[in-house]
């Protein structure tokens, strides 16, 4: 099996690896990086639980090899709070947007990318926008008002702070 | 082991004052302030935090030093004699510490087997023969998962195969037996009855409308977004096993590691961390867990095991498989009088269920429902074929389920056949308010409930009788408008001890709370929240009994070294059991607590009453200890003679389980060229008796819901005839997005439990139960002035499409 260095941005710092050429980037984040946010939940690229950015568009790291994302930036969750919640974080908690909490990291980096394209989703624009990850606890729609919450937050920055 | 006998069931009567008429209220009672946030208060979630910021510690999180890794080698065929496994190739890779297989477990102390929770044994690993497809057959150890996924191909295991018996009725011909290993060579492997027979053929010889469904309810996967998984990790020199597993009931599952290993109950720790979603999945114990702990033990390292979601799928965490064929009959006032139900329960190749041990079929008996009748008689019979084994949950009280769809469908087929509206007819056949307690025909009794008011609710909230008139016009147009309504009754909160328990353990369980001098506090309960939020609702439950901030209670559950033994979650029981044992335990330190008040305020403890957060002087409240400066007494100046410390352990056996109902409305529309199901509008009106979050129990409800609408419209686990599983993946077994679900429409009622500590009753699996029959209803609706009475869910775009170019709507 072949062996590859590789390096890449996570998180805003960067990182080097020493990398199979068969390893799936999702290990990668989980194992070699110890950030365990990102979840793995199926083997068929269904279920949206292993969601992070690769150059600030949303991807699902159990389909791409980590030798892939060689020179690219990823985000995961465990970047996402910066100096404080972040308005989806906030959302979530505030309207119950999670249960047991295994999706909910794929969820906020899917909603992530969706308010960077469309800062002001109709209810039907977030639906297809997670519609990529799948949840079991909640129904979805608590998520799609968290993400509704988060968007009117971003949009109007001033509103009155969450307390936590 | 031989076959389990022949099981009739009984219900021990049920201590008086257990059940009452009470009142019905749509108000939250709130009776603490904010800063406390008791019960009724809609707290946000104390477990958020970790959770949306990636900090959440998952089974599959857990990375120990040295740690290796295990996968398994599973079956290609449903039924077969294992001529040979030769792993040399596999054991000379590098990284390949270990592959062990059934001989290798026989040798260790007849490990090969195990017990099931139903008192039946399963298979660990196969020495002779296969069962089912994807079962276990060996499994590998090594220092990397990639490795071992690399020498599981390397391992050639020789068959000779068998024919598979895929269909219960196929199987008991007898003619392919599944279990050879037991004493008589016969898949049946139990029969079952509740009710009076006699009285129930004498009804429906005296009824002037029987009518009569078969139903296929099909077998359902779980799929908790997490898989099941393990990291063991044996210490050889303090011969200390702890086990990170996913596990519902961490406390039952030590005590069965204990006895089938061999290994002393206090040198094995259960550690359930945080869990990804459960829904009976993770209530049985596995082999691939017992393979990882005995990986464990032979390597003297640990040993982590996750299932991907492909073996998960087509292994374990399988429910419902019942062939169903109810008959209903009725007076020639469109009154129910009997019910006459045979059910055929496909086991798989064991009868792995998670029951209480003397309820082989689980609650199904509750199937009468929501409906006062004279008489009913149900039979069902368990049957092994070659699948895996069945019979989890699937969110729901054991086979509940079940009984809901078949009566809720029989329901609406009377109500067409004696030519009623079926909310007409509903209303005219509830259980009346003034009939609690209620005695069930086959048993229950029922602890209270108001049907009618929560029918009428719904009713109300979606304009039934405008929808009615739409449709008819709609009809008169050629449009396919349905409108299904379903009127449940659960039965949750196992249970009693005397009745229930899972391999003789009873079902009763625990809270132990310790207040800190400085008046904050940590509890432990005997549960294990897979999502349920127990950190939040267990505070508020102390919170109202005692008046400390919820904010300022540390709740625990999932570590058997300190937790209290407890029987786990499922079957919505947390809040009937262990919420009680919480409040009944902050009841023992409010009394302690009262003692010191009157110690300090040197007052009789007589002369004391409770506001809230404090014990006062009656007519004299200025004169107070607040529970903070009672904590703190309780270490500082506690009475002679009296023990320090502020603490208190509850095991709590209810008298009676919870009746939880509700009545759901569906609106569907018919796509009449493609055969799709659009639901419009659902409306579900819930009664769970008294809440203790609102928001937590929205969220419970909607989730369930939307697990209803899963086996409603989408999802089956199929077997072709040779037992292979044609839906082993998520492109396959199709769970709803957020684009299939609706945007459901929440009402309530609440009639509290006249025997709960705080009048509550379960939840989080109602809408689970209820909305399936509503949405089957609407499509049975919709089609109704074309013949059609029944159609066997899952309700796919295909099965309708036949339909109507069978009745020449489309072509």
């Amino acid at each position: 099996m072949s062996h590859h260095s590789i390096t890449l941005n996570v998180n805003g710092e960067e990182v080097t690896g020493e990398v199979e050429s068969r390893m799936l980037l999702v290990h990668f984040i989980r194992e070699n990086l110890d950030l365990t946010g990102t979840h793995i939940g199926c083997d068929t690229t269904s279920c949206g639980a292993c969601t992070v950015l690769l150059n600030g568009r949303a991807i699902k790291s159990c389909t791409l090899f980590a030798v892939q994302a060689n020179d690219k930036s990823i985000e995961t969750i465990e970047s996402v709070a910066n100096g404080g919640l972040h308005p989806l974080q906030e959302g979530f908690w505030e309207k119950h947007g999670l249960q047991c909490g295994f999706c909910t990291p794929g969820m906020i980096m899917s909603a992530k990318q969706l308010l960077a394209d469309n800062p002001n989703p109709t209810e039907e624009e977030i639906r297809w926008g997670i519609s990529g990850n799948l949840c079991r606890c909640t129904g979805y729609t608590k998520i799609v008002e968290a993400i509704e919450y988060a968007a009117d937050k971003i949009s109007n920055p001033t509103s009155e702070e969450v307390s936590s | 082991m031989t076959q389990l006998e022949d099981r009739f069931e009984h219900h021990s009567p049920t201590p008086e004052g257990s059940s009452a008429q009470v009142e019905t209220t749509d108000k939250v009672r709130i009776t603490t302030p904010e800063n406390i946030c008791g019960m009724g208060h809609r707290m946000k979630r104390k477990e958020d935090p970790r959770f949306i910021q990636g900090k959440g510690n998952y089974v599959d999180d857990v990375k120990l030093p040295g740690m290796l890794y295990m996968d398994i080698v599973r079956s290609p065929y449903a039924h077969a004699k294992i001529i040979s496994i030769d792993d040399s190739e596999a054991l000379a890779m590098e990284g390949v510490v270990a592959v062990i297989k059934g001989q290798d477990l026989e040798a260790a102390g007849n490990l090969h087997w195990m017990p099931t929770l139903m008192s039946d044994t399963q298979m660990v690993l196969p020495i002779d023969k296969v069962i089912y497809y994807a079962q276990e057959v060996c499994v590998v150890i090594a220092t990397d998962r990639y490795i071992a996924a690399d020498a599981i191909e390397k391992i050639h295991v020789e068959y000779e195969p068998l024919p598979a018996v895929v269909d219960p009725r196929e199987a008991l011909k007898d003619e392919v037996i599944v279990r050879e290993d037991k004493e008589k060579p016969t898949n049946h492997i139990w029969h079952w009855e509740a009710g009076d027979k006699e009285a129930t053929d004498k009804v429906f010889a005296e009824a002037s409308h029987v009518v009569k469904v078969q139903i296929y309810l099909p077998r359902l996967h779980v799929s908790s977004i997490e898989t099941c998984g393990m990291v063991a990790n044996y210490n050889k020199v303090t011969e200390h096993m702890q086990m990170y597993m996913t596990s519902q009931a961490p406390h039952a599952h030590r005590t069965v590691f204990s006895m089938v290993s061999g290994l002393p109950e206090h040198k094995v720790q259960i550690i359930s961390p945080d869990i990804g979603g459960g829904f009976g999945g993770k209530v049985p114990i596995y082999p691939g867990y017992v393979c990882c702990a005995v990986a464990s033990l032979v390597t003297g390292k640990p040993v982590k095991w996750i299932e991907d979601r492909s073996e998960n799928l087509q292994a374990d965490s399988f429910a419902r498989d019942y062939h169903i064929e109810a008959e209903m009959a009725a007076d020639d006032n469109g009154k129910i009088t009997g019910l006459r139900v045979n059910t055929i329960s496909d086991c798989g190749a064991a009868d792995a269920a998670a029951n209480p041990s003397k309820f082989p079929a689980g609650l199904y008996s509750i199937c009468t429902g929501s409906y006062d009748m004279k008489a009913a008689h149900v039979v069902v019979d368990g049957v092994y074929t070659t699948k895996p084994p069945g019979g989890v949950a699937y969110r729901c009280s054991f086979r509940v389920t079940e009984a809901v769809h078949m009566i809720e469908r029989l329901t609406d087929i009377m109500a067409a056949e004696v030519g009623e509206d079926p909310a007409d007819f509903r209303l005219k056949n509830f259980i009346r308010p003034d009939q609690f307690p209620y005695k069930s025909p086959t048993g229950w009794e029922y602890d209270s409930g108001n049907y009618e008011a929560a029918l009428k609710k719904a009713m109300e909230m979606i304009d039934y009788r405008a929808l009615r008139e739409e449709q008819a016009a709609k009809r008169e147009r050629g449009e396919l408008m349905g409108i299904g309504i379903s009127s449940f009754t659960e039965v949750v909160g196992a249970g009693p001890s005397k009745d229930y328990d899972i391999l003789g353990i009873k079902m009763f369980d625990s809270a132990e709370i310790r207040i800190h001098p400085t008046g904050k506090a940590i509890a432990r309960f005997g549960t294990k929240s897979q999502g349920q939020g127990h950190e939040t609702t267990y505070a508020q439950i102390i919170a109202e009994e005692l008046g400390l901030p919820a904010a300022d209670i540390q709740i625990e559950e999932g570590d058997t070294d300190t937790a209290p033994y407890g029987l786990g979650t499922y079957a919505s029981r947390s809040t009937p059991t262990a919420g009680a044992a919480g409040a009944m335990a902050a009841r023992k330190i409010k009394a302690k607590a009262r003692k010191i008040a009157a110690h300090l305020l040197e007052v009789g403890e007589e002369d004391l009453e409770w506001n809230v957060d404090k014990w006062q002087v009656k007519g004299s409240p200025d004169q107070a200890k607040t529970i903070q400066e009672i904590a703190f007494a309780a270490y500082t100046n506690h009475p002679q003679g009296m023990e320090a410390g502020l603490e208190a352990t509850d095991y709590y056996d209810p008298p009676n389980l919870t009746f939880p109902f509700g009545s759901y409305i569906c609106v569907v529309d018919i796509d009449t060229g493609t055969g799709e199901v659009h639901v419009r509008r659902f409306v579900a009106v819930d009664d769970c008796g008294n809440i203790i979050n609102p928001m937590i129990v929205e969220g419970q409800i909607e989730g369930g819901l939307t697990m209803g609408l899963a086996p409603a419209l989408f999802e089956e686990i199929v077997y072709d005839e040779n037992g292979q599983n044609l839906t082993g993946t998520f492109a396959d077994y199709l769970l709803p997005t957020a684009v299939e679900s609706p945007k459901w429409e929440l009402g309530k009622t609440i009639t509290p439990s006249p025997h709960h500590p705080l009048g509550a009753k379960g939840v989080g699996e109602s809408p689970t139960v209820g909305a399936p029959p509503a949405i089957a209803n609407a499509v049975v609706d919709a089609l109704s002035h074309l013949g059609v009475k029944h159609i066997d869910i899952p309700i796919t775009p295909d099965k309708v499409w036949k339909l109507l170019r069978d009745n020449g709507v489309t072509d």
